[in-house]
């Protein structure tokens, strides 16, 4: 009950609950956003009408999960000045800006375009179309570039100084601020694994419908799609994972400790899986001997110090060992390593079922795995997240090897002074209510899509009725409007049952 | 210590953000408050909804550009009023969560429909009367500890006379800007369209009506120094708020289009004169009490480092052009009346 009057506890459980819940959607939104594109590309290009029903499929989807984004994002910006002032007045001058320029640069070009998608298939080209789709996602992308430079600036702090005053961090160098050593890693390790995520939620929807025998077309196609994607990006993953290791062992020893449970210097391990009892600081796991060591410097004894002697040093004093959350980090980065191991185990046999003679629309225990895997990478990321946040602990600004000399704030240091622990309990319990209410309607939602299907609606598509036979480069209607109704039985029984579709074409006089 | 250009320059910047968002989302919020009054049946509902439908999103940005600005060029005022007005923030947080929310499900979610109704209504009721109530403190300014943060009662002390009337005058403001966009948005000669721009005539005398009120209070209870480098300005601000009114009314039966502009050009200035009222403090601190000790956080004291503001400038020299062309992108491809194949899939 101790927790519930510490205004430090209660702000940071706020922060991570609520920025967590943000980052299921964001990943989803990134993720389909993807799958939203290229099949849009596909439409442009086949002008089937299947295929626009795809894309209304993913639009549908996607723009649920954005606008819980938009909705769940907005909490973040303002956390830092509501719940995280004192950590505002000492970032400022660098951290502001990131933020800034994620609103001008990437939530306008999202937003705009997404309105696009959601309510201009018929007020725009095909082609204009097509490219809002790769925009949003476009913009998607580049939202997570600007809030994880202000994020990795806290983990590696660079192209600043300390005040004269020692109050704040002042700005001395715009781009090495923003290309902070970890940023690199960072990025691309987020953006692929949550590429990774979309994928598994193109392979859970495809298996869906082969497990019901729905849209047999659509569910073959997307099935390709999302494990090619699925896999070029872990793949990928690899080399963004060891880049990752890399740093941090240079940036971050305290993490970097924390991670396999170094109190004392040691050529550390890769464990498998493990405990660490942190009352008396021991591991007890089964690991490869060297294998973090190998991961980090691609050498297998190379000695790193343990959380023990780094508390000793003047950069790392504000570490105290007892407190340090060591299992929770070594348990969240082990399960997001395992995780990857399942991830990557899935997506073969889905790779070799799929491709090999697409024996997989009899596989009902390989569609039954794939139905619930998206869990997998969504628990994974999180995994990931944490090991990074908590990893960081003490520090909100973390004091790194090449960072700049002073220039750190400890997280206890950074809250609102003014705000008290019943206020924020208040908002906690509200946060709760609020975000329990929209999860439930979002699935609700998003379930009631996938059962719809990818069909066409009454609104229609004023280019699938369009095009017939017009070279794809020369179709540039816009403001023509046809009312195109399909009808496709739910759980039509055979592939060769053809969608009826009707169209009639009104072309508009302007 | 005189101030700076950049200092000087994104003042008026975050000004002309904030302004920028209280005539967009302003519109939006203000259908919104309205969404259960003037609708009278399922179909003016869609109609109301669609008409920001594709424009809400974009608009609210303004806001979370408006906030980055802040933090970024004036950090200590953004880490003061947003903690100092925690509750209050968080208010306004949950009305645009769940708004945001209920207008992409309302269409998809029959079942739920009026959960989402009531949604959108409160989502938008929160903001549109709190963004004024927030606007009033600063200008009325708060007490502040020597650190810079908020000394009075949490959400309470932030009720005042003053406060409440500012509070009052936006929520005014923001429906009449909703009801002329309908009017400008409803289809031709319906109903829904004649209601609307009737209801925003009696809306906009009330808004001129609590803006005088408002302003008699500030210089009777508040009493700002009326003296300074912005008095030329506050007038002709304050000339082209109440102009813009009077234009908006006298055009009322002409045109839909120009009455809502002069009414959002009116809504500008109102925000330009707050802005020069304040000029060049960020948030004025009362003094009074043993914990009201702390000085005014200006555009001087409260800055970010001239680099900070340099590089900011830089890249909104980039950015804000890039934003008007979407914006004109995203108004012309949804121009015009809402027909009923707009509605098809709503």
């Amino acid at each position: 009950m101790e927790l519930l009057t510490d205004p430090i506890f209660l702000a940071r459980f706020q922060f991570a609950a609520t920025v967590i819940f943000h980052f299921v959607f964001v990943p989803l939104s990134i993720g389909i956003g993807l799958m939203m594109a290229i099949n849009e590309t596909r439409y442009y290009r086949t002008r089937d009408a299947q295929d626009a029903g795809a894309t209304g499929l993913w639009v549908k989807i996607f723009a649920a999960c954005f606008i819980v984004g938009v909705a769940t994002g907005i909490t973040m910006e303002f956390s830092f000045g509501t719940n995280w002032a004192d950590y505002a007045r000492f970032v400022g001058d660098i951290f502001g800006a990131p933020l800034a320029a994620e609103a001008l640069f990437a939530f306008f070009l999202e937003s705009v375009f997404l309105g696009i998608l959601i309510f201009g298939r018929n007020r725009v080209s095909p082609r204009f179309y097509m490219v809002s789709a790769w925009l949003v996602w476009f913009g998607s992308c580049l939202s997570a570039l600007w809030i994880l430079i202000a994020n990795s600036w806290m983990q590696t702090p660079a192209g600043g100084e300390l005040s004269a005053d020692g109050s704040k961090a002042v700005i001395t160098d715009f781009f090495a601020a923003a290309f902070n050593p970890s940023l690199a890693s960072r990025y691309f390790h987020t953006v692929l694994s949550v590429l990774a995520v979309g994928a598994f939620i193109a392979l859970a929807i495809s298996a869906w419908y082969m497990y019901k025998k729905r849209h047999p077309e659509f569910a073959m196609r997307t099935m390709r799609t999302g494990a090619v994607v699925g896999i070029v990006s872990m793949c990928l993953l690899l080399v963004s994972a060891h880049a990752s290791a890399v740093v941090v062992s240079e940036e971050q020893p305290t993490k970097f400790a924390l991670m396999e449970g170094m109190y004392d210097s040691e050529v550390p391990p890769l464990y498998l899986a493990g405990w660490v009892d942190e009352a008396t600081q021991e591991v007890f796991g089964l690991g490869i001997p060297g294998g973090s060591s190998f991961l980090a410097t691609g050498t297998w004894d190379t000695e790193f110090e343990g959380l023990n002697e780094l508390a000793q040093t003047t950069e790392f004093d504000g570490m105290v060992v007892e407190e340090a959350p060591a299992n929770l980090v070594f348990q969240s980065y082990h399960v997001m390593v395992l995780l990857f191991g399942v991830i990557m185990i899935i997506l073969i046999l889905t790779l070799i079922f799929t491709f090999r003679g697409g024996t997989i629309t009899s596989k009902k225990w390989l569609q039954r795995l794939l139905i619930i895997s998206p869990i997998f990478p969504m628990l994974a990321i999180q995994a990931g997240w944490l090991t990074a946040e908590y990893g960081r602990q003490p520090w909100v600004v973390y004091p790194s090897t090449t960072g700049p000399e002073g220039l750190t704030l400890l997280t206890a240091d950074g809250v609102s002074q003014v705000v008290s622990a019943p206020e924020i309990l208040i908002t906690l319990l509200l946060f709760t209510v609020v975000y329990t209410f929209i999860f439930i309607a979002l699935i609700r939602v998003v379930f009631k899509f996938i059962k719809q299907g990818p069909v066409l609606d009454a609104a229609g598509v004023a280019a699938a009725a369009v095009s017939g036979g017009t070279d794809a480069e020369e179709v540039d209607i816009v403001e023509t409007v046809s009312v195109f109704a399909v009808a496709e039985r739910e759980a039509s029984r055979s592939s060769a049952q053809r969608s009826q579709a009707g169209s009639v074409q009104i072309q508009e006089g302007e | 210590m005189d101030a700076t250009m950049f200092q000087v320059l994104w003042f008026w910047l975050i000004a002309l953000l904030i302004g920028g968002y209280f005539v967009l989302d302003g519109f939006d919020l203000g259908v919104g408050v309205l969404y259960p009054f003037l609708a009278k049946n399922e179909k003016e509902k869609a109609v109301l909804r669609r008409s920001v439908g594709p424009v809400w999103d974009g608009n609210e940005v303004w806001l979370l550009t408006a906030g980055g600005a802040l933090f970024a060029a004036f950090p200590p005022a953004y880490a003061t009023t947003f903690s100092g007005f925690y509750l209050a923030i968080m208010l306004v947080l949950f009305g645009l969560i769940v708004r945001a929310v209920s207008l992409e499900f309302r269409a998809h979610d029959g079942a739920w429909k009026k959960i989402w109704d009531a949604c959108f209504f409160i989502g938008s009721f929160l903001p549109a009367l709190l963004f004024g109530v927030a606007a009033g403190n600063v200008l009325q300014g708060i007490p502040m500890h020597a650190n810079g943060d908020y000394a009075g009662i949490p959400l309470l002390g932030l009720l005042s006379p003053f406060t409440l009337l500012c509070g009052v005058l936006g929520l005014l403001l923001f429906i009449t800007l909703g009801a002329r966009w309908v009017a400008l948005k409803a289809p031709e000669h319906s109903a829904l369209q004649a209601r609307a721009a009737q209801l925003a005539l009696p809306l906009q005398l009330g808004a001129l009506v609590v803006f005088v009120v408002a302003s008699i209070v500030l210089f009777v209870v508040v009493q700002p120094e009326l003296a300074g480098s912005t008095a030329v300005l506050r007038i002709v601000f304050a000339v082209l708020f109440v102009g813009g009114l009077l234009v908006s009314l006298v055009l009322h039966r002409k045109s839909d289009l120009l009455a809502f502009l002069s009414q959002a050009a009116s809504v500008f200035f109102l925000v330009a004169l707050w802005a020069s009222s304040l000029f060049p403090s960020l948030v004025v601190a009362t003094k009074g009490g043993a914990e009201a000790v702390g000085e005014s956080i200006t555009i001087m004291n409260g800055s970010s480092s001239e680099f900070s503001l340099m590089c900011m400038t830089i890249i909104a020299c980039i950015g804000v052009p890039i934003v008007l062309v979407y914006h004109v992108i995203i108004y012309r491809s949804f121009r015009g009346r809402i027909a009923d194949k707009d509605l098809a899939s709503y």
